[in-house]
């Protein structure tokens, strides 16, 4: 163990910031973070040990305590459960004679659920060991419990297990203008790096990941720092590091863009990523990849090779001067990463735990230093901007949203997969291309974003109408909207980080205060409490995890108040918990079981 | 250039790179706040201290105060909103005030009743949570934590030391110390740290000093927590 | 008398302390007789409750007796006030939430020092206890709430006495204490 940290700690140059990475060569070593490792770590990367257990303890894909050497998650998406997830769980569980959430006596396997991972256009999916299994079904489970129970090493798996489609159904503006590795760059050089900036403040490029912000202005922000800093003399203003981060950190349930633009197009991102370098001069890129798209890795480093052997990354870029190498770096299981300030804390090697702000990243990001974080798609549409030039870009889509969006479609529809379309498209149009029938409605930027009804297919792709970073989940007639909004909530509830109090603890109060009234224990006043607590979370917390966290209520209880108070019951008040169930315990102790023995849920009359 | 906010219509005066908490403290105007101190880095998790510039809710304790700032502090709505957020960290720990011995001290009963709370409004989580004794003078009540991060800010800040951490996510949040046992005693805190004294509960307790001072003649049984807050910190922002 | 104002109070998982406190309006307690009168009470013996206008509750919920004490003050009582840190948060006998119901059974009535007779009580007359104590907002709909262990005589003045009068009840700084 001794030797295996060591070497650890020096190929990771004994830096805290890859902390992250450190510990998941651990975790995948030792299922889990042994307390011996703490210590040497703490003792070579000279940090403290709370440092490090915070970080396991924040987490999901780290333990403290071992797991199985077949660590299984299944995802917990709306849409895996939409496709049979939890009785597959149940056999999965009965098979593997496991109990979800545990690890099986002899320590081989565990199995536990796990928030989206983003192969919700093959699910039923999960994870053995971090990498992804989609389409599973009772067969495959039988199959993946015989390898398990033999013992065979991962390697050794059929590979159809771990197939994973890209299924690109409607490609549009940027995904039929593909461009050549090394294009953006030469037309960058050619055109000029001040020019081509303002070919993509002409396209009015907004970021993709769902807040719209505009690209352009980002990366003049991050290179001429804050108006107060313009008195700065030039020399000391040149001498500071600045970052290209790539946001592929993509936890919205609902959404899998990122994993295809990634798998097919990594070279266009990382050149999209090598034009803001240069723009910015920044040296250092950083791909933030989610943990459970692990099974990238290996290709993204090879594309990264293959562009550090063509000149196109590494030092002098085509000759030019400019010095810039792009770094993975992996997740480990927390969605509030997807946010930009809490993904530089993760970068870091820290708590993914989002920022007080100002300063916002463009001033002070990775190491204090100016950051422009973009999402994979935006970087993508940068570099066929810098090849087609703004206006091609700017004469699709509508007035305050330019170009296309990507979409992530799943859920009932007969082709779920990627779409492309120029803002403004009608969701309709959505709709019909994918094969949806009797469509109930869509759930539009996740559970995050808001829940459209049927009577709404007119409105439009736009951040002025329906903004989405990429999820686009369709439910039918026979679907339960109650059922999604807990599913909904449950995630916030799991992924809150936890440091303000309106969500921390809020999200779950929400979850049950809903589980409450879905459970048929509420009255009259429960859906007021629920109102109340949606809008104090919404008001008050720190960022936009819990800014929108009490969406799936608040666009749910706007458009059909009914299937809320339809739950009601007609009293004053009825007990959140289990009346009857809290007395269990001296039933039994007391061996009885007579009428006084127990309790009604609600009051009966009274003599 | 005469820099300037108004908070509640009153016209307050700031200096450069002053936030509107220290800008409002400054000028006898209180926020009410637990995570904040004026001693350490500002914080921003508890949330109190929320009031809305120009229209937006912004973190008192973190955001800078900049010319021209309309500020509501002292609203209805806020104050409201304060209490259900004071509300959230009671039901969340497990706060019995008549058999603590931080009562009448204690920072966070004192901005309770600052806000005229009555209830818990919420229900309880009654969450499982444990007592660390070990140290000989010093105790640690888990009960009682509030996530403020005061404590791992002082030993850091101050005591140059590093003896606290919160850890865990979401709801599953806790305090750890830095030992291999996990255990307070096994740190190297020291009775007088500052990290042992700052703790706005009873989750940080001094040993056997527990009712030298009667309840009844406590620090927040006659004085309301802004007078008291406001008198030692504006001392202690000017500096 | 007829027009007087009914009062109904009953201490649950409580210890009367709230009550005692009560009963320090000393003198007013005079003024107070004059307005109202009391129905179900420790101080009248008087055992179920009828057409009140205001309940006074001290204590959380503890056990199953609690639950149809509570409910029969809710169906007739007007107004419901949680009285005390009991009533509000299940105060003391709440830090039993903490330890199994078992694990306390066990040591109660088996395996605790100098218990004879080991025997989990089991007589259908007694009320079995609830796995958590509860605060009584969480079973029935309360309407006011006054802190205190216990609130003080004057609390209970200036919410009686503002009742009486009207008004809104309200409770000025230094009459709100949780200890």
């Amino acid at each position: 163990m001794n030797r295996f940290i060591q070497d650890l700690s020096e190929k990771n140059n004994f830096q805290p910031t890859h902390l992250l990475r450190i510990l998941r060569e651990v975790q995948a070593q030792y299922h889990h973070i042994p307390n011996a490792v703490i210590e040497q770590l703490a003792d070579l990367l000279k940090i403290s040990r709370t440092h490090i257990v915070s970080v396991i303890e924040f987490y999901s894909f780290f333990h403290l305590t071992p797991r199985g050497h077949y660590d299984i998650l299944i995802s917990d998406s709306i849409t895996d459960n939409m496709l049979g997830k939890e009785s597959l769980m149940t056999y999965f569980a009965q098979q593997l004679k496991v109990t979800i959430g545990e690890v099986r006596q002899d320590g081989l396997v565990s199995l536990a659920n796990t928030s989206c991972t983003g192969m919700c256009d093959q699910g039923p999916a999960g994870l053995v060991n971090g990498y992804p299994l989609t389409r599973l079904t009772r067969p495959r489970i039988d199959q993946i419990s015989t390898l398990i129970n033999q013992q065979i090493p991962l390697e050794e798996w059929p590979t159809a297990l771990f197939h994973v489609d890209d299924n690109i159904k409607q490609p549009d503006l940027l995904l039929n203008n593909l461009i050549q590795p090394g294009d953006a760059l030469k037309a960058l050089y050619q055109r000029g790096l001040p020019e081509t900036l303002a070919e993509i403040s002409q396209a009015e490029l907004r970021g993709r990941g769902g807040a719209g912000y505009n690209t352009a202005w980002k990366w003049h922000l991050c290179y001429e720092g804050p108006e107060e800093n313009a008195f700065c003399e030039v020399a000391a203003q040149k001498k500071q590091q600045r970052y290209v981060v790539c946001n592929a950190d993509e936890g919205e349930p609902g959404t899998f863009k990122d994993r295809v633009l990634l798998n097919a197009y990594a070279h266009q991102v990382f050149e999209g990523m090598t034009l803001c370098a240069a723009i910015i001069d920044a040296e250092q890129g950083f791909l933030y990849l989610r943990g459970e798209y692990l099974h990238l890795y290996e290709k993204l480093q090879a594309v990264l090779n293959e562009r550090r052997q063509s000149g196109l990354l590494g030092p002098n870029i085509l000759n030019r001067g400019h010095n810039f190498d792009i770094e993975i770096c992996l997740g480990a299981g927390a969605y509030i990463c997807g946010e930009e300030s809490a993904l530089i804390e993760s970068l870091e090697g820290k708590m993914g735990i989002p920022r007080n702000r100002p300063p916002y990243p463009v001033t002070q990001g990775y190491l204090g230093q100016p950051t422009v974080v973009n999402n994979v798609e935006t970087f993508m549409a940068a570099a066929a901007i810098a090849v087609n030039g703004g206006q091609w870009f700017a004469r699709v889509g509508t007035e305050k949203s330019k170009g296309s969006k990507i979409l992530s479609v799943c859920g009932d529809c007969d082709r779920p997969g990627i779409y492309e379309y120029p803002f403004g498209t009608p969701i309709q149009t959505v709709l019909d291309d994918c094969g949806a029938h009797d469509v109930l409605g869509v759930q539009i930027g996740g559970p995050s974003g808001v829940f459209i009804s049927n009577q709404e297919f007119a409105r439009q792709l736009a951040f002025e109408d329906l903004a989405t970073g990429g999820s686009f989940i369709i439910f039918n007639n026979e679907r339960n909207i109650l059922e999604i909004v807990n599913n909904f909530i449950h995630f916030f509830a799991h992924e809150s980080c936890g440091f303000c109090t309106p969500c921390r603890v809020g999200t779950s109060l929400l979850k049950n205060q809903l589980t409450k009234i879905m459970d048929g224990h509420g009255s009259a006043g429960d859906v007021v409490a629920l109102e109340e607590l949606c809008q104090i979370i919404k008001k008050q917390s720190h960022c936009g995890l819990g800014q929108t966290a009490a969406n799936p209520v608040l666009s749910t209880l706007e458009r059909y108040p009914e299937l809320y108070q339809q739950q009601l019951k007609k009293i004053s008040y009825e007990p959140g918990f289990d009346l009857d169930g809290a007395l269990e315990t001296a039933r039994r102790l007391a061996n009885r079981n007579d009428a006084g023995a127990h309790l009604t849920q609600v009051e009966e009359t009274y003599e | 250039m005469s820099n300037s906010i108004t908070i509640d219509g009153k016209p307050i005066p700031f200096s450069e790179g002053q936030t509107i908490m220290e800008a409002a403290t400054a000028a006898g105007v209180y926020i009410p706040h637990l995570c904040h101190h004026p001693e350490y880095t500002p914080h921003g998790s508890c949330k109190l201290c929320n009031v809305k510039v120009n229209g937006r809710i912004c973190s008192a304790c973190t955001y800078p105060a900049m010319d021209g700032q309309d500020i509501l502090n002292n609203t209805q709505e806020l104050t409201d909103d304060r209490q259900k957020i004071t509300q959230m960290l009671f039901v969340e720990g497990n706060h019995f005030c008549p058999s603590c011995e931080k009562t009448g001290n204690c920072q966070l009963q004192a901005v309770a009743y600052h806000l005229n709370m009555l209830d818990d409004h919420f229900p309880l989580f009654y969450p499982t949570r444990a007592v660390d004794a070990s140290h000989e003078a010093l105790m640690i009540d888990h009960n009682r934590c509030i996530f403020c991060t005061l404590c791992v800010r002082a030993s850091q800040q101050k005591d140059h030391k590093d003896v606290f951490a919160i850890s865990g996510r979401g709801l599953n949040k806790h305090l750890i110390v830095n030992a291999q046992s996990g255990l307070l005693k096994d740190t190297d805190i020291s009775m007088n740290d500052q990290a042992a004294h700052i703790c706005p509960t009873g989750a940080i307790l001094i040993k056997h000093t527990a009712y030298q001072v009667p309840i009844g003649e406590r620090l927040y049984d006659h004085k309301q927590i802004d007078q008291v807050s406001l008198a030692s910190e504006t001392l202690k922002h000017d500096k | 008398m007829t027009n007087k104002i009914r009062i109904a109070t009953t201490s649950l998982g409580g210890c009367f302390g709230c009550h005692m406190s009560f009963l320090d309006i000393d003198e007013r307690i005079l003024a107070l007789a004059e307005l109202v009168e009391f129905d179900r009470s420790p101080l009248t013996d008087i055992e179920h409750c009828t057409n009140c206008d205001i309940g006074l509750i001290e204590g959380g919920v503890c056990n199953s007796e609690n639950v149809h004490v509570l409910r029969e003050f809710r169906k007739n009582c007007k107004i419901l006030v949680a009285v005390g840190a009991c009533a509000i948060n299940g105060g003391l006998p709440a830090m039993r939430n903490f330890i199994p119901l078992e694990e306390c059974l066990n040591e109660a009535y088996l395996y605790g020092i100098g218990v004879e007779n080991a025997q989990i009580p089991n007589d259908p007359e007694l009320p079995l206890l609830l796995d958590k104590v509860r605060p009584i907002h969480e079973v029935v709909k309360i309407d006011y709430f006054l802190p205190g262990c216990p609130p003080s005589a004057d609390v209970f003045w200036k919410f009686l006495t503002d009742l009486l009068a009207g008004r809104e009840p309200s409770l000025p700084y230094d009459l709100v204490h949780y200890d």
